[in-house]
This record gives C-alpha cells, sequence and structure tokens, in this order.
C-alpha cells in the first residue's frame, strides 16, 4: 500500500513544530518521543505502520483549534484518531504528520431525556454513551462490534453501523449536530439540538468523511428509550440459497427484526471449534432478533417461525431465556476471534442487494479455490452488508498479496451486482484505489471539490479516501 | 424545457447562459427566484422495485402518487410520510419523487423513521457545468466516499438537477392507532409528547392542534398495537384522560396542514428544540399555530409581512417562511456565518456559473 513521500523540509523541521505545539498545550499533551510515537503507527489495519513525526492530545476544542492552526501555518498534515480501531487504515499516519488524539475528551456535556439526545466529547467510545443513560432506560442506537474501543469521533468519520441498523439506522441516522474545527482553526457548530439546520445539509457530508473535512470535538447524539427486551431465534438451512430466500420473504411479511445474522458452513464450523455455542453443523445460519414486550415478541417470532417452517429448516431453535438468548449469540460475537485463533484472516465489508446473496456467495466459494485461500461469511443479511473473513498465513511469504487481491476481487463483485465496496469501515487506505471500479472520474471529482472548500491546502487525512493518482494535483498545490 | 433524457438535459444546462429553475411538478415551491424554468417531468418511471430488499429506484420526474402506488401494491410504502403542500401553497399539479428530495419533505412520521434524507440512499443529478454525477447505489449500507446523497436531499435546486432517486422503503404496518388527550396547554402538549416519546412503545407521530387536541400513534401488528396503545394510556395518566380516535385522518392533517388551508396569512415553519417550542410561541405572536414532531416542529400562521425572526431573536434551531410574499423577509433561515462560507463554497463548485444558486464561482 502506497503512502505519499513525507515531506523533507517538514521532517527537518520537526524541532521547531514540535516547540510550537508545546507552547499552546500543556507538556503531556504533545508526544515526539519515537518511543512513544510508535503507539501510534497503525490503527486496526496492522498489516502498514509508520510512526508518526508527533502525537498531540488535546483537552478542548479551543487546544484542537490551537495545534490546527499552526499546522496549518506550517504546511503539516494532520491524521485525526478517534481509539484507533479503523479496519480501513482510516489513522494511519505518515512520517510527517501530526496525529491529533481526542481520545482525553470523553465527557458528557449534557443528558437531556426530554428532547432526546445526549451531548458528549467525541473521544467518549460509542458503548459509554449508551452507558451514561441506559439507567434512565435510554440507549445510543449505533453498535459498531468494536463498541467498547471505538469513540464517537471515529464512528462519524467512518458513519459506522453495526448490527441493529436494519431498525435504527446507522450513524447519520442519530446524529443530531457536531461541533468541529477546520484545517484553518475555525471553530464551527454544524446541527444542534434538534431536528434539522437551515442550508445545506453539511452534517451530511461530515459524517463519513473519514476525517478529511474537519476534526469533530463534540457530538449531539440522539438516545433512544430501551425497548422493554429482545429476544433471538436461530435457524439453520441446507443452503445458502434457501437461507436467503428466507430472509426475503421474512422482510416482505412486514416484520422488521432489528437485526438478521448469516453465517455460512466455514464459519459456522470454525466458531463452533472456538466457541462451543452448540450451532447445528449445516450450510447456512441465521440469528434473527426482534424487540418489544414479551406478547408483541412472541406473535412476531411466531410470524418468523411460520415463515422459517416453509423453507424447510434442519434447526429452528427460538431462546426460552437470556441464558439461551446468549448462547445463540455467543457463536456470532466470537465468530471473528475464532478466525483469529485458526489463522490471520482479512475482513472484507462490501455491501450487496440481498436478492444477490446466492450468486455473490457462490462466486465467492468459486474465487477462494481459483486463489487457494478459504473464506468464512458472516455478515448483516437485512441490509446486505457481508464481512467475507478471507484466511491466510503472513509469515507466508505473498500470502498476504494474493489475499489482497482476492479481497479485491471480492469487492469488484459487489460492485459490479449493484452493491458498494464499504458498508461500514470505511474506505482509509485499504479501498483507496478501487474508488474507480464504483466512481466514475467526474463522480469522484465532485466529492474532491467538497473537499476543497472545507481544506483547500489538502493538509487533513490527506492520502485516504481517494487514490493518491487522483489527488496528487491537490495534495501538492 | 422539458428534457426527455439526462444527456438532453446535461446539454440544456450546459448550453445555459443565464438563472435556471427546476422544477418538478411546482406543487412545493417556496422561494421566488424567476429563471429559465426546467421541467424534470420528461424523466419519469420506477427503474427497480425489489418488495424483498426494500429497495426502490425512480427517476426523479416520476409523480409521486405513482411511486406510493407500486410501493401499496406491495404493502409497502415511503417511511417519512411525504406532505401534500398544494392545499397550503394554493400549488396545483402533481408532486415529482425528485422534488420531494430537493424539498426534504418529511411528515409526521419523521419522529420515528426519519426524514426524507435518512430513507434516501442514492442520488444521479446534473451539475451546473451539466455533468452527471452519481453518489450513493441501491443498498442501505454505504459509506464508500462521501455522502452527497445527504448533501442534495433539501438542496432546494440549488446545486444541480436531480435525475434520479434511490430509497430504502419500509413495509406497511397492519394496524394504526391513535390517541388523544383534550386541553392541554402548549406546555403540557409538549411534556405530555415528550413522555410519549421517550416510552418504549414506539410512538410514531406526536402532534399538537390548538383546540383539537394532543395527538400520538403507535403503528405495527394488531395484538402489538393494542398492548402498546393500553401501556401508553397508563404512561400518560397524568396528563389527564387519554382517549382512542377513530381512522388516520387526523395525521392526513398534521401532515398536509389542513387546518391552516383557506386562511389569510402568512405560513412559517420552526426547527427547535421541543422544550423552547412554549416559549417561542410566546415571542411569536402568531394567528395560529400547531405543532409537529413532538413539539420539534412548528407551523405558524402570521399576519402578511411579519418577519417571525426579528420577533424570535436568537434561538436554538431556524425558521423557514413557506408562504408570503414581502420580498424584505427572506425565504430561507440566515446561515450562520462560519457555516454560510461553507455553504457557499459548495454552491460555486457544483455550479460554477451560478446558475441554479444565483452566485457565480
Amino acid at each position: 500500500m502506497e503512502m505519499p513521500k513525507p515531506n523533507a523540509m517538514i521532517l527537518s523541521a520537526k524541532a521547531r513544530i514540535t516547540a510550537r505545539l508545546k507552547a499552546v498545550l500543556p507538556a503531556d499533551s504533545v508526544i515526539e518521543d519515537e518511543a512513544e510515537t510508535r503507539a501510534y503507527e497503525c490503527d486496526a489495519l496492522t498489516a502498514y505502520r509508520c510512526p508518526p513525526l508527533a502525537v498531540v492530545l488535546p483537552r478542548s476544542t479551543d487546544e484542537v483549534s490551537a495545534v490546527l492552526r499552526i499546522c496549518h501555518e506550517e504546511g503539516v498534515p494532520v491524521v485525526p484518531r478517534g481509539s484507533g480501531t479503523s479496519l480501513a487504515g482510516g489513522a494511519l499516519p505518515t512520517a510527517d504528520a501530526v496525529i491529533i488524539g481526542v481520545s482525553r475528551m470523553n465527557g458528557v456535556l449534557q443528558t437531556d431525556y426530554d428532547n432526546r439526545f445526549i451531548h458528549v466529547q467525541s473521544g467518549r467510545t460509542n458503548l459509554s454513551v449508551t452507558g451514561a443513560v441506559e439507567s434512565d432506560g435510554f440507549f445510543y442506537a449505533p453498535d459498531p462490534s468494536s463498541q467498547l474501543a471505538c469513540a464517537i469521533a471515529g464512528n462519524i468519520a467512518m458513519n459506522s453501523g453495526g448490527a441493529h441498523c436494519l431498525k435504527y439506522g446507522v450513524t447519520t441516522n442519530n446524529l443530531l449536530g457536531v461541533r468541529m474545527v477546520l484545517m484553518d482553526g475555525t471553530i464551527v457548530q454544524v446541527g444542534g439540538p434538534f431536528m434539522d439546520s437551515a442550508g445545506l445539509d453539511l452534517l451530511g457530508v461530515i459524517c463519513g468523511s473519514e476525517g478529511q473535512l474537519g476534526v469533530v470535538t463534540e457530538a449531539w447524539l440522539r438516545i433512544l428509550p430501551k425497548p422493554e427486551g429482545a429476544r433471538p431465534v436461530l435457524m439453520g438451512f441446507d443452503s445458502n440459497e434457501v437461507a436467503g430466500a428466507c430472509v426475503s420473504d421474512i422482510i416482505k411479511a412486514g416484520v422488521l427484526p432489528v437485526a438478521i445474522e448469516f453465517m455460512d458452513r466455514p464459519c459456522i464450523e470454525a466458531t463452533e471449534a472456538f466457541a462451543k455455542a452448540g450451532y447445528p453443523m449445516c450450510e447456512a445460519l441465521l440469528i434473527v432478533e426482534v424487540e418489544g414486550s414479551p406478547a408483541e415478541i412472541d406473535e412476531q417470532l411466531g410470524l418468523i417461525k411460520q415463515i422459517a417452517r416453509r423453507h424447510n429448516p434442519v434447526e429452528l431453535r427460538e431462546a426460552e431465556d437470556e441464558d439461551q438468548a446468549k448462547r445463540i449469540w455467543l457463536g456470532r460475537k466470537s465468530a471473528f476471534g475464532a478466525m483469529g485463533q485458526i489463522n490471520d484472516y482479512m475482513c472484507l465489508d462490501g455491501t450487496i442487494p440481498v436478492s444477490s446473496l446466492p450468486h455473490v456467495l457462490k462466486r465467492i466459494g468459486e474465487m477462494s479455490t481459483e486463489f487457494g485461500l478459504d473464506v468464512a461469511n458472516v455478515f448483516h443479511a437485512g441490509d446486505g452488508n457481508m464481512h467475507p473473513l478471507i484466511l491466510f498465513d503472513a509469515n507466508k511469504p505473498g500470502d498476504l498479496e494474493t489475499c489482497e487481491a482476492f479481497g479485491a476481487e471480492i469487492l469488484k463483485l459487489c460492485v459490479e451486482v449493484g452493491g458498494c465496496l464499504t458498508g461500514e469501515h470505511g474506505v482509509g487506505i485499504e479501498k483507496r484505489d478501487l474508488m474507480t471500479v464504483q466512481f466514475a472520474p467526474e463522480d469522484m471529482e465532485a466529492q474532491l471539490r467538497v473537499k476543497d472548500v472545507f481544506d483547500p491546502k489538502w493538509l487533513l487525512n490527506p492520502a485516504k479516501v481517494f487514490p493518491l493518482t487522483v489527488t496528487a494535483s491537490r495534495r501538492a498545490a | 424545457m422539458t428534457p426527455a433524457t439526462e444527456a438532453e438535459l446535461a446539454e440544456v444546462i450546459r448550453a445555459g447562459t443565464g438563472p435556471m429553475l427546476v422544477r418538478g411538478g411546482g406543487t412545493r415551491s417556496i422561494d421566488h427566484r424567476q429563471g429559465a424554468v426546467i421541467r424534470t417531468t420528461g424523466l419519469s418511471g420506477i427503474e427497480l422495485y425489489e418488495p424483498g430488499a426494500l429497495t426502490l429506484v425512480a427517476r426523479a420526474g416520476t409523480p409521486l402518487a405513482e411511486v406510493e402506488a407500486t410501493l401499496a401494491a406491495e404493502g409497502q410504502r415511503l417511511p417519512f410520510e411525504v406532505p401534500d403542500m398544494r392545499g397550503l401553497l394554493g400549488t396545483a399539479g402533481e408532486s415529482t419523487i425528485g422534488g420531494v428530495v430537493a424539498a426534504n419533505a418529511s411528515g409526521p412520521r419523521r419522529v420515528q423513521a426519519g426524514a426524507c434524507r435518512d430513507s434516501l440512499i442514492g442520488v444521479r443529478f446534473v451539475n451546473g457545468e451539466g455533468t452527471v454525477i452519481k453518489n450513493g447505489g441501491r443498498v442501505m449500507k454505504n459509506v464508500t466516499g462521501y455522502d452527497l446523497v445527504k448533501l442534495l436531499a433539501g438542496s432546494w435546486g440549488q446545486l444541480g438537477v436531480l435525475t434520479e432517486v434511490s430509497f430504502k422503503v419500509l413495509p406497511t404496518p397492519e394496524t394504526t392507532a391513535t390517541l388523544v388527550l383534550h386541553g392541554l396547554s402548549d406546555a403540557q402538549a409538549v411534556a405530555a409528547m415528550s413522555a410519549a416519546l421517550g416510552s418504549p412503545y414506539e410512538v410514531s407521530g406526536a402532534a399538537h392542534l390548538p383546540g383539537q387536541g394532543t395527538v400520538l400513534r403507535i403503528e405495527g401488528f394488531a395484538n402489538s398495537v393494542a398492548y402498546r396503545a393500553g401501556r401508553l394510556r397508563q404512561h400518560l395518566a397524568a396528563f389527564g384522560s387519554v382517549d382512542h380516535m377513530d381512522g388516520p385522518q387526523v395525521w392526513a392533517d398534521v401532515r398536509d396542514l389542513r387546518p391552516f388551508h383557506g386562511a389569510e396569512g402568512d405560513v412559517w415553519k420552526l426547527s427547535v428544540k421541543p422544550s423552547d417550542a412554549p416559549a417561542l410561541l410566546v415571542r411569536a405572536g402568531a394567528e395560529a399555530h400547531l405543532m409537529d414532531w413532538g413539539g420539534g416542529l412548528i407551523w405558524l400562521r402570521m399576519a402578511p409581512g411579519s418577519d417571525l425572526r426579528a420577533r424570535l431573536g436568537a434561538f436554538d434551531g431556524h425558521a423557514t417562511r413557506v408562504r408570503g410574499s414581502d420580498p424584505s423577509v427572506p425565504v430561507f433561515h440566515p446561515e450562520p456565518p462560519a457555516l454560510a462560507g461553507l455553504m457557499d463554497g459548495i454552491r460555486r463548485k457544483f455550479d460554477p456559473r451560478g446558475l441554479f444558486s444565483g452566485l457565480a464561482a
């Protein structure tokens, strides 16, 4: 994965730049020692690493503004970082970049149950947003699987989703406003604790812009009353096609589950060996979860089971208590960990129209043979967001490259059937060079022009999202 | 001009020399700009509908009625409950789906299902240079590149001309129940609506019509609706008696602003934090009002030429004049200075000659 060559002028000016940063921040907020900056050399895409020029850990929006003003004057690239859990390399620095980490800005500024929002600093973790309101019966809906660690700042940058977005939407549908610092240090508020704001929907384009338009320091998030209860049902089928048809029939019947998760045989086998959740050995497994009062859950699950029976399931198991519900989710939740036990793996994130599911799974199977690497599929079936896990051996020369080439082919297939390269992880550096598969040059140009407006010097996270050849002239300017 | 294809539309825009106005059916136009009218009604037809994937793709000039009828035939609907503005604005004609998107037109269900922009998953449009651009697609989870889909929703034709729009749709619930509370003041009504929306009973509409009552809606499968309506009545007991109301008509009234039909005067729309609504209503001194979205949306009828913004002073939110003719009062709320620079920057980048925004590069 190519990154731009660091600017030698900046590297040689490190002492001056860090001195200027230290002049506006407390001493413990600027990290320049090489042993310490190494902790920030990568995010969760660990195959690519590079220690940054320096790391700053501000405690306030004003401090972020002061840092950005200096970097803007010095022409130093800036990489914003939440908790560093990006699977796409969204927080990967270059040697001439300053990382702004928001982890120390993790407070709750206001909770307002009457108006159903919470105002937080952006370094707060996703799960602790819910943690701040759940004793009062509320929750924050987007639930990416890294929710214990990932920060709201990163969620906004990547427009993160989760297992429950079929009902509640993704980050952009739950974000009311942000306070954000532009590259030149200007502090702006976009949106706020009300339902829409005047003029163009800037918030809509800021969410998911991968830290390229500004550094978000605060957010107003919509919180929802917790449902009375939730219960999953597990069903096994003897082919992917039948499981796919069952998903489609459930949706058509007017039931709106909060989650429909899908696992194929390789995934079931691996997780069963690891987590021993008691899953049936079959070709495809669905976990469908519904919410409401016990009577409402019975009604919805009754309908779902009726539909499932029409597809001759090899297994149909409803959780009868909390413990059984946990067991049903256990395998799914440990799928990634299970894969990590047996192999190195790369997790993809393409989305496809739900109707293309059987075709895409068949093609992935064929490609697996061609490339000689195994694949396990686990994904959010209700919304078509796939997470194929390609297994490889990082110690075997050439295996990572083969894996990346295989992954690229799967993502091209997703686009070919009408889907997209990434459903919730973001482009980062990982899928940067595949953008031309999904977008024509003029489609990308329209996006680049938005960045031109927010960050005319192209200093914010400049080497991400778009192919380097496409952004070269702008970055050099 | 009524281009028959996207390519023809692009040609018309490239050849454009002066101000241009984009019109679908013209049923919800609220600004008073002048210019050569480009009609999108030649770009019509549903291109893809997959009920099992909850996805619909239509050309921008497709009549809203055709989209709604197609969805209804499969027991589905647009989640955001599109208002019909003809009665309020005195317009005629057929609303188009592209016009709905350009206005981000969203009705009472917004409190539960989000606005039009939340259901919109893809667009194609022609920018002010006559270049065709696509963004998003036909899948509901998509974070590939910047989300220009949201930017186009509610852009009122200032960034270009939409040619195709894609939606996530939802099943139409089996049953609807409406509960009504009588005699509440604005402040009590907001408190009751907040209590309802903060409950786990999935309220899909919360509106207050002075003189008529405070209404709450629950939708879903019959047993579930009966259960939740019962629980909600108990939950709101402190606000007085909670009765069932027959028929869903009141929601069409709220959605289309029927209480204001036939009455003279300017009409304003305020987007606010619900708990601020009662105090703002006092400051507004309107002739008539109603609240939707649990108090987050206030509709006001005012004497002609009133400047609501001047009466309110600073507040969290914004005001749009939906009906009125005094040219000295802007239709859209002035954008905060720091954001105005960004918004105008985007308008100029998408439309360097200012055909649609009036701003030249």
